[in-house]
C-alpha cells in the first residue's frame, strides 16, 4: 500500500506545484507594475502553451517537428479575422473566447495537415513537417487577401459593448490575465491528456512503435490524433499573440517560429512535462532582456543552446530532476560547496566571453574603427577599442576563469560522479 | 471437430529470388502447446513473421480461428486475438514495468484511443496489468523502467505484454533464448502457467524446454516441415535425426 501513500503525496505536491505556479503568475505583474514586465510575462504565457504543445510531439510522442509555427500561426490569422469580424459586428462576442476559435483552427489544420505528415515516424516525419511548414509558409506570402502579404493583418482588440467582467482589453494588464486564465487551461489540460489512454500509448508508440502495433495499437492513428491535439493547443497560444500584438504577419507561421520552440523546448527539457514551461520562460527572457541589451544576443543564445546540447542533453528540467534526487537521498548537502565553488570560475569565464564578444560585435558594427581613440560604450562601460588593454583583459578573464574551471571542475566531477553512483546504489 | 486455431495453407515467403518459406501447411488445434524447431536459418522467425504481419506473405493462405488474416495489420490481426512475443526483448523501454503491462491490456479492455478517461480511473486495466506483473514475478520491480531491468527479467516482461491482453493464440519467439539453466526452468513453469487454456505456438532451440512443454512438434528444415507429430515420435523419426545430426546431439542423445 506504499505506492497508494507515494500516489497522494505526489498528487499533493502536484498542487501545491500547480497553485504556486498561479500565485507566482498573479503576484509578479503586480509586484513589477511595469509595462516592460508585463509584455515580457504576456509573451511568457504565450510561448508557454506553445513549448508544452510542441512537447506533447516531441516529448511524449517522440515527433520531432520543424513545421510546428503551422499551426500557432493559423490559430492566430482565424483568430485575427475573427477579431476584425467581431469588431465590425459591433461586439457580439467577447475577445476572451477568440482562443476557441483559434483552437479550432489549430485542430483543422492538424486534421488536414496531419493526415500528411503523421503517415511516418522519425526521421521522414521530420522532413514532412518541414516541408508542409515552408508550404503554409510559402502560401502566406501568395494569398495577400487572407494573410495579408508582407505587412499582415492587424486588428483592434478593444471593441466597445465586448467587454466581459468590466474588462475592455484595452490595458495590457488585462490581456495579461487573460492569458494567464488560458494558460492555465491549456497547460491543465495538456497535463490532463498525459494521464488518459492516449497520452500512454503515445508514450508507447515513442519508446517502441512496433511493439505498439504488437498490443493492437494503430501508430499512425496515435501520432495523428496526438498532432491534432497538438495543433489545437499551438492554435490557443496563437490566437493568444494576435489579442496580445494586434498584429499577425507571416513570420507567425514560418520555420523561424517553428525553429524557436523547438529550441525553447528542447532546453528546457522534453523528458518532464514541466521542462517546456522552464524553457519557455526562460528563453523569452533571454530573447527580451539580452535582446533589449546587445545586438549579440543570438549569439548567446546560440552558445547556451551548444553548451546545453552537450553538458545536459535532458535541458533544464533534467538537471534539477537529479538535484532533486540528490536532495532526497540526502547528498545534495555535500554537493553545495562544489557548486558554489564552480559559481566563481563560470562567472569569470562568461564574463571574459561576453567582453571580447560585445567588443568583437562593436568593433564589426563599426563604431570603434575610423572613430580613432575614440571610445566605444560596451554594456556601459567607455572602452578604447583601437587599443589592445581591454582586449588583453577580457582575454586573461577569459583564460584564468577557464584555467580556474578546469581545476575546480575535476574536483567537482569527481564528486559527483560519487553521489550519483551513491545515489542510483541506494536505488538497486 | 472444432475448427483450428491457426491453419497455414502452401504458405510461401521468397525475399527476391530466395525462397526462406517454400511452401508450410500447419493445423494447429485449440489449446495445443505446439513447438517448431528447425537448424539455424531454417526460417522459424520468418514463419512468425508472416502469422502476425511483421512481413507480408508472397503466397499462400493463413487462416486464424477459421478467418483469414492475410493482408491485415499487426494491430489488427492484434485485435483478433492472437499475440506474439520477439526473440530480441522488444519492449516499451522508457516506461516502467507496470506501465509496460497496462498500455498491453488497454486496447484489449475498450479503452482504444481515449482521451477522455483518467488512467488512474480505469480500476480494471490496473488490475489486469497487476495480475500479469504478479504472474511474471515482476511485483517488486513494478516502477522501473523496463529498459534498466535484467535480461531475464526483461524476458519476463516480453511474456508479460504478449500474454496480458488476454489472446488465446500465443506465439512466443525463442522465450528462453540466452538463460541459463535455472531461468530456463522457471521460464518453462512460467510459460506453462500463463498460456493455461490458450494455444500456444512456439519457437525454441533448447530441446528441454520443447519436449518439457509441447503436446505436437513440427520440425522446419530450408522452409519446408518435414514432419509434424508428438514428441516422442519426433525423437524416433529418421529424417528429423538426419537433418539434426551434428547440430542437436541433445536430441540425438535423448533418444
Amino acid at each position: 500500500m506504499s505506492s497508494h501513500i507515494a500516489e497522494i503525496f505526489f498528487r499533493r505536491s502536484r498542487l501545491a506545484l500547480w497553485g504556486g505556479g498561479l500565485a507566482i503568475a498573479i503576484v509578479l505583474p503586480l509586484l513589477f507594475k511595469s509595462g516592460f514586465v508585463t509584455s515580457l510575462l504576456c509573451q511568457m504565457g504565450i510561448m508557454v502553451i506553445f513549448a508544452l504543445s510542441y512537447n506533447m510531439l516531441l516529448g511524449q510522442t517522440g515527433l520531432l517537428s520543424f513545421g510546428h509555427a503551422v499551426y500557432y500561426g493559423l490559430g492566430a490569422f482565424v483568430s485575427m479575422h475573427a477579431m476584425n469580424l467581431i469588431g465590425k459586428s459591433g461586439g457580439s462576442v467577447t475577445i476572451a473566447l477568440l482562443p476557441i476559435v483559434g483552437a479550432v483552427a489549430g485542430l483543422i489544420g492538424g486534421v488536414v495537415l496531419g493526415y500528411v505528415t503523421t503517415k511516418k515516424a522519425g526521421t521522414t516525419f521530420a522532413m514532412i513537417s518541414l516541408g508542409i511548414g515552408e508550404l503554409v509558409a510559402a502560401s502566406a506570402l501568395m494569398f495577400p487577401g487572407f494573410f495579408g502579404g508582407e505587412g499582415g493583418i492587424s486588428g483592434n482588440r478593444v471593441i466597445p459593448k465586448s467587454s466581459f467582467l468590466g474588462m475592455t482589453w484595452g490595458p495590457q494588464m488585462e490581456v495579461y490575465w487573460l492569458i494567464v486564465a488560458w494558460a492555465f487551461i491549456a497547460a491543465i489540460a495538456m497535463f490532463a491528456l498525459t494521464q488518459t489512454p492516449l497520452g500512454r500509448m503515445a508514450n508507447a508508440v515513442r519508446d517502441n512503435p512496433e511493439r505498439a502495433e504488437f498490443v493492437g495499437y494503430d501508430t499512425q492513428r496515435v501520432r495523428y490524433l496526438m498532432l491534432i491535439l497538438s495543433g489545437l493547443f499551438a492554435g490557443i497560444a496563437g490566437s493568444l499573440n494576435a489579442i496580445n500584438y494586434e498584429i499577425v504577419t507571416a513570420e507567425a507561421l514560418d520555420s523561424h517560429t517553428s525553429g524557436a520552440v523547438l529550441l525553447m523546448t528542447f532546453v528546457g527539457g522534453i523528458g518532464f512535462f514541466y521542462g517546456p514551461i522552464i524553457g519557455a520562460i526562460l528563453v523569452t527572457i533571454m530573447q527580451i532582456v539580452i535582446g533589449g541589451l546587445t545586438k549579440a544576443w543570438l549569439m548567446y543564445f546560440g552558445l547556451f543552446f551548444l553548451f546545453m546540447v552537450l553538458m545536459a542533453p535532458g535541458g533544464i528540467a533534467s538537471v534539477i530532476a537529479i538535484q532533486r534526487n540528490l536532495w532526497l537521498a540526502g547528498l545534495f548537502g555535500r554537493m553545495v560547496p562544489h557548486y558554489l565553488a564552480a559559481a566563481g570560475p563560470i562567472l569569470l569565464t562568461v564574463a571574459g566571453l561576453v567582453g571580447l564578444i560585445e567588443m568583437t560585435y562593436a568593433l564589426l558594427a563599426g563604431e570603434g574603427v575610423g572613430a580613432g581613440d575614440a571610445a566605444t560604450e560596451v554594456l556601459g562601460a567607455e572602452l578604447h577599442l583601437n587599443s589592445p588593454g581591454p582586449w588583453l583583459a577580457a582575454l586573461a578573464i577569459t583564460l584564468v576563469g577557464v584555467v580556474l574551471l578546469r581545476w575546480v571542475g575535476r574536483r567537482t566531477g569527481s564528486a559527483w560522479n560519487a553521489a550519483l553512483a551513491e545515489l542510483h546504489g541506494d536505488k538497486a | 471437430m472444432s475448427v483450428a486455431a491457426l491453419r497455414l495453407n502452401g504458405l510461401r515467403k521468397n525475399f527476391g529470388r530466395t525462397e526462406i518459406i517454400r511452401g508450410v501447411d500447419l493445423e494447429i488445434a485449440p489449446g495445443e502447446r505446439h513447438a517448431i524447431i528447425g537448424p539455424n536459418g531454417a526460417g522459424k522467425s520468418t514463419l512468425f513473421h508472416l502469422i502476425s504481419a511483421r512481413m507480408p506473405v508472397s503466397a499462400g493462405s493463413i487462416e486464424l480461428k477459421g478467418e483469414s488474416v492475410i493482408g491485415l495489420k499487426p494491430f489488427e490481426i492484434n485485435r483478433k486475438g492472437l499475440s506474439r512475443s520477439f526473440q530480441i526483448t522488444n519492449i516499451f523501454h522508457n516506461l516502467s514495468v507496470f506501465e509496460n503491462l497496462r498500455c498491453s491490456v488497454l486496447w484489449s479492455l475498450g479503452y482504444r484511443y481515449s482521451f477522455w478517461h483518467r488512467l488512474a480511473g480505469l480500476k480494471d486495466a490496473r488490475q489486469r496489468a497487476e495480475a500479469v506483473m504478479e504472474d511474471i514475478g515482476l511485483s517488486s520491480r513494478r516502477d522501473t523502467p523496463a529498459g534498466i531491468l535484467s535480461y531475464a527479467e526483461q524476458r519476463a516482461l516480453e511474456i508479460g505484454i504478449t500474454i496480458a491482453s488476454g489472446a488465446d493464440v500465443i506465439l512466443l519467439d525463442e522465450p528462453t533464448a540466452g538463460m541459463s539453466n535455472s531461468e530456463s526452468e522457471d521460464a518453462v513453469a512460467l510459460i506453462r502457467r500463463v498460456t493455461e487454456g490458450k494455444t500456444l505456438v512456439m519457437v525454441e532451440h533448447d530441446m528441454g524446454v520443447v519436449f518439457g512443454l509441447a503436446d505436437r512438434i513440427s520440425v522446419l528444415v530450408y522452409g519446408e516441415i518435414i514432419a509434424t507429430d508428438t514428441p516422442a515420435a519426433i525423437r524416433n523419426n529418421a529424417a528429423v535425426q538426419e537433418a539434426y545430426l551434428g547440430t542437436h546431439p541433445a536430441l540425438v542423445e535423448e533418444s
